[in-house]
């Protein structure tokens, strides 16, 4: 099964080697050398998952047979190519990592889910500046929301340390399955249209002015809906350190689609309330021993390595075909979860 | 372009930069010493293998180790210096919250300002080790 599915993902590959932009023998040359990095992660990713998946079901004994570095080297090479792939696909690292190394490598879901938070609290650390100088992450926004979710992440994280690591992968793969559903069908608004502030966003000052680099229009927001969205971030605070992901795919929609937050203006947001929320989690995390350096250390340096090419990709990859790819993995790896905690799978 | 934004956004940014920064090179660099060997760690870099397929509640069990903030105690010891490496990592966001407070106050602005110090309380409350599984 895990053969048939990689070979798909292969076959995916072979017919998604498509050029990317003409616009000039040069850009086309960069586009497609792009491309082919994008595609060796992706390759790598597909055609070892399988091996991963087998080794990781060796048991106890046999694990002793291997050197104490293999793994961990094995992580770091996986993670520098998700974080190529990461960027150009609109996904955060901890989306990635966690279905994908919880499946594939022999380490307890806790650490997993650990070092999962602190990936994507890096990649929000590492974000967060430039987002914050370039006007697209907004304070107003971002502090009441982090502030519910941080707090509620504590809880997710209590609550998924305390239950059953079958009951968590099963919820996982659900949630990394809805994750995918969420990935496929929400749309996106520029520039949503909002009549008017409700009164806590009144309130709190929620509104802003932003300077749209593309267009190099100025462009007046506000928000509204804000106590669905406080209800929203809850939520979102608890799934986040229950499984251990970054939030982004889900900040965005609900401060997009919700809170009628201009797409940029809540991209940018979503970063800053990640880096709040995933703290405060990974302290749960630390504090109950769920952490383990040699596995959240390669996790968050290879991942780091990878995003700064995958940046530097961003303008050059159709970044269609990565999304495409990067939902197909994730669906993979959800599966694998679901099948995991149901005892189906090895 | 930097005139539209707002004074606490420059400074918020400019100390997660220097934090984010600080924080990552000291988990290389612990890292280094830990994978290397060169400090020795609490649990030998052989043993992981075994132990890794364990639950945090097991792993620590087996060990004698307590939850919160045990490593503390033993820094001197690669795999501790680790955890203080990723302990800082995980804290970065706290200064850059607490350095904005007074532009806020400066403005009047009280609701932000306790809302600042109010997600410093949160992280402060998940590093504290007060609240945890009870194991």
């Amino acid at each position: 099964m895990v053969d048939v599915i990689a070979s798909l993902l292969q076959r995916i590959l072979a017919t998604a080697a498509l050029p990317t932009r003409r616009s000039g023998a040069r850009d086309s040359a960069v586009a497609t050398s792009g491309m082919k990095w994008a595609e060796i992660a992706c390759a790598v990713i597909a055609l070892a998952l399988p091996s991963f998946a087998e080794a990781a079901t060796v048991d106890a004994t046999d694990a002793a047979a291997v050197a104490w570095w293999v793994w961990p080297l094995a992580l770091f090479v996986v993670c520098f190519f998700l974080g190529i792939i990461a960027v150009p696909a609109g996904v955060g690292g901890g989306v990635l990592f966690v279905p994908l190394v919880s499946g594939f490598f022999p380490f307890h879901l806790d650490y997993v889910r650990g070092a999962g938070l602190l990936v994507a609290l890096s990649s929000a650390l590492a974000a967060g500046p430039s987002l914050l100088r370039a006007g697209l992450a907004n304070m107003r926004v971002a502090l009441p929301l982090a502030l519910i979710a941080s707090f509620s992440s504590m809880l997710g994280a209590l609550l998924g340390l305390a239950l059953p690591a079958s009951v968590v992968r099963i919820a996982l793969g659900v949630a990394i399955l809805g994750i995918v559903a969420v990935m496929l069908l929400a749309k996106k608004s520029e520039h949503p249209d909002v009549p008017s502030s409700d009164r806590l966003a009144t309130l709190l000052g929620m509104h802003g002015v932003f300077t749209d680099r593309a267009s190099g229009q100025k462009v007046e927001w506000r928000l509204h809906r804000t106590p669905h969205g406080l209800v929203l971030f809850f939520a979102i605070g608890v799934l986040a350190g229950m499984f251990g992901l970054g939030a982004g795919w889900a900040n965005v929609p609900a401060l997009n689609l919700v809170m009628g937050a201009p797409l940029k203006v809540a991209a940018g947001s979503s970063s800053f309330i990640l880096s709040l929320v995933d703290s405060s989690a990974a302290w749960i995390y630390l504090n109950n021993g769920a952490v383990l350096p040699i596995i959240a250390a390669p996790s968050v340096i290879g991942m780091m390595l990878g995003a700064k090419i995958g940046a530097r990709l961003l303008t050059v990859l159709k970044a269609s075909v990565i999304r495409r790819l990067v939902i197909g993995m994730l669906v993979f790896a959800g599966g694998r979860a679901l099948m995991v905690g149901l005892g189906i799978g090895g | 372009m930097i005139d539209d934004i707002p004074p606490e956004h420059l400074r918020y940014a400019q100390w997660l930069h220097w934090s984010g920064w600080l924080g990552l090179a000291v988990l290389v660099g612990a890292f280094a010493v830990y994978a290397t060997g060169l400090v020795p760690p609490v649990i030998r870099l052989e043993s992981l293998p075994e132990l890794w397929k364990l639950s945090s509640q097991d792993f620590l069990q087996l060990h004698g180790l307590e939850g919160g903030w045990h490593w503390i105690r033993r820094l001197d010891r690669s795999d501790m210096l680790s955890v203080l490496a990723i302990a800082i990592l995980a804290g970065c966001s706290a200064l850059p919250l607490l350095a904005v407070t007074p532009i806020y106050l400066r403005r009047g602005d009280r609701t932000y300002a306790a809302l600042c110090v109010l997600v410093v309380a949160v992280l402060v409350l998940a590093a504290s080790g007060v609240i945890s599984t009870g194991h």
